[in-house]
């Protein structure tokens, strides 16, 4: 699947697009298809996300997981501070990454 | 320590405000990314990994302990508590809102500080020896030159859209604790045979992708033409560097590909017309600046005795303390590496702590080293003992400088958008393995450094053992480097062979040390031993 993924402008968070909008959480992304360039469009000429970008990435019994590690570091936040992750203290976060 | 006059804090502040009116334009819909992105780049933001990443100059690496207890408090205004010291003596922030950016500029600004040239294709900020003015072998304090380099180089208008990016370190003795040669240009300061000051000019060095070790182009330029003689070195390259490539823009390849013979006759030709056109600033202004930069008041007549009854004490007195030029004074150097640690990273806290122990302890000022460390230059003897346990309550006396755990590691790709591998749990690793064994004392000096990606931000290249990162498929691979040197006897590493999953790394360095261990003759270092023996019994060892 292809999901899409930015940052949001203001506060320069790592988003991804859920069908509607832009959520924190990588599992709320959704599989855009051919149509990645026409959202990132639109949605960086509405200030929304910057840096708009389509990812591979795969579901599997946790959720959709990105391909690449990079947009998993992404995903989750830095994997040296797991209080500052998306899932603070999950001692799984990591095995997750990599 | 240089003190902002009418002309630098007005341009400081008139620039906070022009970002704050692009940033508000660039919200409102007034301008594209397209056009912000430059923009946002020359005043030092980034947009990273995880959110906007902020890089604040700290010139030659000189900070007052108020501008430190600033760092911190930035730390907690802004991000998310903690900052991040680099390989340029500089402090980057991870965390950064664009919305808040130009309030946090408003507030370096109000202690003389900022971001700009932090970023893109203009001389970035001027780096140094950390050790400047206190150090016991140099011949004259390196930072006014520096300084004088620093407001050259300031919104210069015709270097800010160089080639490419451009760094400068200036240092003042023959030992070279900032890595001279792997600048685009390095300059130490010299005396020649009539006693005069003057300045040798090392040009076309660097490490990233193409590692080059820089010549010396110009043995001897007087001191009075030290602006107008970099003038010429920028001009030439700015001629002629590679614009149709990226990664042939930097000045090395220019140097590399011209000879260094040709670039020198070019440059001396522009040298001569620029000394008819009158660039040079009078040297009243070099007059006007090295008092900053004088000597605090020292005390006379100090006891050189330390107490070491304290064994945890005496070691970090051994491993951390430097020799100072004032009798009764060490330089001490606050390890930013604790065992498991990230390089580089200090807390709101501790940044606060190390700014009031500036004030407190070292006539106010304190230093960013370029090993991602942090040094209070100008401590009494007598008071190492209260310093150093104030440090040990806070998590700051790691007693490790220069050894295997003393790691530079670049953000890697935990933070950083380039980057191919992370850095950073390697470091961890090394670090522990290297604690937990008991090796570190018995190695001694043993320079380790780690990049994430061919930028080589962690300085890989100039590592007695170094390591890279790449991505293999997907998957984080560690290639080994060993024989790198940042100092006087510079030189480049060479990769062992295949690389390594993060475990292997970990036990191909441990392997690497052994053989330093088994090798080593009465007083060598692991950098010596490997230019004795060779590439060879270090691969037998590591892959046989």
């Amino acid at each position: 699947m292809k999901i899409l993924t930015g940052n949001d402008l203001k506060t320069g968070d790592v988003t991804w697009w859920d069908g509607q909008g832009w959520s924190r959480h990588v599992n709320d992304a959704v599989d855009v298809g051919e149509k990645a360039d026409e959202i990132a469009a639109r949605e960086e000429a509405s200030r929304n996300v910057v840096g708009a970008y389509a990812i591979d990435a795969a579901t599997d019994e946790n959720g959709v997981r990105p391909a690449h590690i990079k947009e998993r570091i992404r995903a989750l936040g830095p994997t040296v501070r797991p209080d500052l992750t998306l899932k603070p203290a999950d001692p799984e976060a990591g095995n997750w990454v990599i | 320590m240089y003190k902002y006059d009418n002309y630098d804090q007005q341009m400081v502040d008139a620039r906070v405000e022009e970002f704050r009116d692009q940033t508000r334009r660039r919200l409102s819909g007034e301008l594209s990314e397209e056009k912000f992105r430059p923009l946002r780049l020359m005043n030092g933001l980034y947009l990273q990994l995880h959110a906007y990443m902020l890089r604040v100059a700290v010139p030659y690496g000189t900070l007052s302990g108020a501008q430190m207890k600033v760092l911190g408090d930035i730390a907690d205004k802004y991000d998310r508590g903690y900052g991040h010291f680099t390989t340029r003596q500089n402090i980057q922030y991870n965390w950064i809102k664009l919305e808040e950016a130009p309030d946090l500029l408003a507030d370096l600004a109000k202690v003389e500080m900022h971001a700009i040239q932090t970023s893109g294709n203009c001389i970035r900020n001027i780096s140094s020896d950390h050790f400047a003015g206190a150090a016991a072998d140099e011949l004259v304090d390196p930072r006014p030159y520096a300084e004088l380099l620093r407001q050259w180089s300031s919104f210069h208008p015709e270097f800010s859209y160089l080639p490419r990016k451009f760094k400068i370190a200036v240092i003042a003795s023959d030992t070279d604790r900032a890595a001279m040669r792997l600048h685009d240009i390095g300059i130490q300061i010299v005396k020649n045979e009539a006693g005069e000051i003057g300045a040798a000019f090392y040009v076309g060095g660097g490490m990233g992708r193409t590692p080059m070790v820089a010549p010396c182009i110009n043995e001897f330029v007087p001191i009075d033409q030290l602006v107008t003689y970099s003038e010429a070195c920028l001009r030439v390259y700015n001629r002629h560097g590679r614009r149709d490539n990226k990664y042939k823009a930097r000045i090395k390849i220019l140097v590399h590909e011209m000879g260094k013979d040709e670039y020198t006759r070019q440059v001396e030709e522009e040298f001569a017309h620029l000394l008819t056109q009158g660039i040079e600033p009078p040297l009243a202004e070099l007059e006007r600046i090295k008092p900053y930069f004088a000597d605090p008041a020292f005390k006379a007549g100090l006891s050189d005795e330390i107490d070491r009854t304290d064994p945890d004490f005496a070691l970090w007195v051994d491993r951390n303390t430097v020799a100072h030029k004032a009798p009764g004074y060490v330089s001490a150097v606050i390890s930013l590496k604790p065992v498991g640690g990230i390089p580089g990273d200090a807390s709101a806290d501790q940044i606060r702590l190390m700014g009031e122990l500036a004030t407190d302890y070292s006539f106010d000022e304190c230093r960013v080293t370029h090993t991602q460390n942090i040094v209070l230059p100008h401590v009494e003897k007598a008071r190492l003992k209260d310093l150093f346990d104030v440090l040990d309550a806070n998590g700051l006396s790691s007693p490790n400088l220069d050894t295997i755990e003393d790691i530079i590691a670049c953000p890697g790709l935990d933070y950083c958008t380039l980057a191919n591998a992370r850095s950073i749990p390697v470091a961890q690793k090394i670090s522990e393995r290297f604690s937990g064994n008991g090796k570190t004392a018995e190695l001694g000096e043993l320079k380790l450094k780690i990049s994430g990606c061919i930028n080589a931000c962690g300085h890989h290249h100039a590592g007695h053992i170094g390591i890279l990162g790449v991505d293999r498929k997907g998957v984080e691979n560690y290639q080994l480097l060993l024989g790198g040197s940042e100092a006087e006897d510079t030189s480049l590493g060479k990769i062992t062979g295949p690389g390594f999953d993060e475990d292997g790394i970990v036990d191909a360095v441990e392997k690497a040390a052994d053989v330093y261990i088994a090798n080593r003759e009465d007083g060598e270092r692991f950098l010596d031993t490997y230019r004795r023996i060779g590439m060879d019994p270090f691969k037998e060892a590591i892959y046989g």
